[in-house]
């Protein structure tokens, strides 16, 4: 198991956003998946997707990672920012685009 | 096998005692449903930490039995 923690750990790190998701980024295959997608997108942000339905020991792998029981999971700059619930959150009160900013992550600023 | 709200409702009261729970179920499958949980023991917590909270007192359900579960987290208003 360690050596799927260590790839998950080595993708976060090597990749400033890295979303956890069921599905890729052209077809998601959940909606909640699919809505912080289209929040990434919406906001302009480049991320790597990670489709988690390819293998079994990735999708528990990515659950025991950060201890966080579903998935999407999004990561900025390594750190786990949350799932479908708080990115949409975050999103709707403006702390994404904070945050994204704050990590000097390229994003279009929406019009308030 | 869904979860009926009752079940997820004693498990959070057991988990947060003063909490104010309301629990929607939001497509009658029981396997979506939509909870918020207002109590003290979220105060100074992130909102990452406050909805793991929540998952541990759901004992390892979420995720298995119950697919989706939409939280709102937070601490009731001062005064």
């Amino acid at each position: 198991m360690t050596d799927v923690k260590d790839w998950i750990d080595s993708v976060v790190k090597e990749n400033d956003v890295v979303l956890f998701m069921k599905g890729t980024h052209e077809q998601p295959m959940c909606g909640f998946s699919g809505r912080v997608v289209q929040i990434l997108d919406y906001l302009g942000v480049p991320f790597t997707d990670v489709n988690v339905l390819v293998s079994d020991e990735l999708r528990q792998g990515i659950k025991e990672y950060t201890n966080w029981p579903t998935i999407p999971q999004l990561y900025v700059k390594g750190e786990f920012v949350g799932g479908c619930d708080i990115v949409t959150e975050m999103f709707q009160n403006g702390e994404l685009v904070k945050l994204l900013a704050e990590k000097g992550i390229p994003h279009r600023v929406p019009q308030q | 096998m869904p979860m009926p709200a009752e079940e997820i409702e004693r498990l959070l009261r057991e988990a947060f005692p003063d909490a104010k729970i309301e629990i929607r179920d939001l497509a009658g499958d029981g396997d979506h449903y939509a909870a918020t949980v207002i109590s003290e023991a979220f105060r100074g917590k992130s909102r990452v930490r406050q909805h793991q909270m929540v998952y541990a007192a759901l004992q390892g359900r979420m995720g298995g039995e119950l697919h989706a579960l939409a939280l709102t987290t937070g601490v009731p208003e001062e005064g």
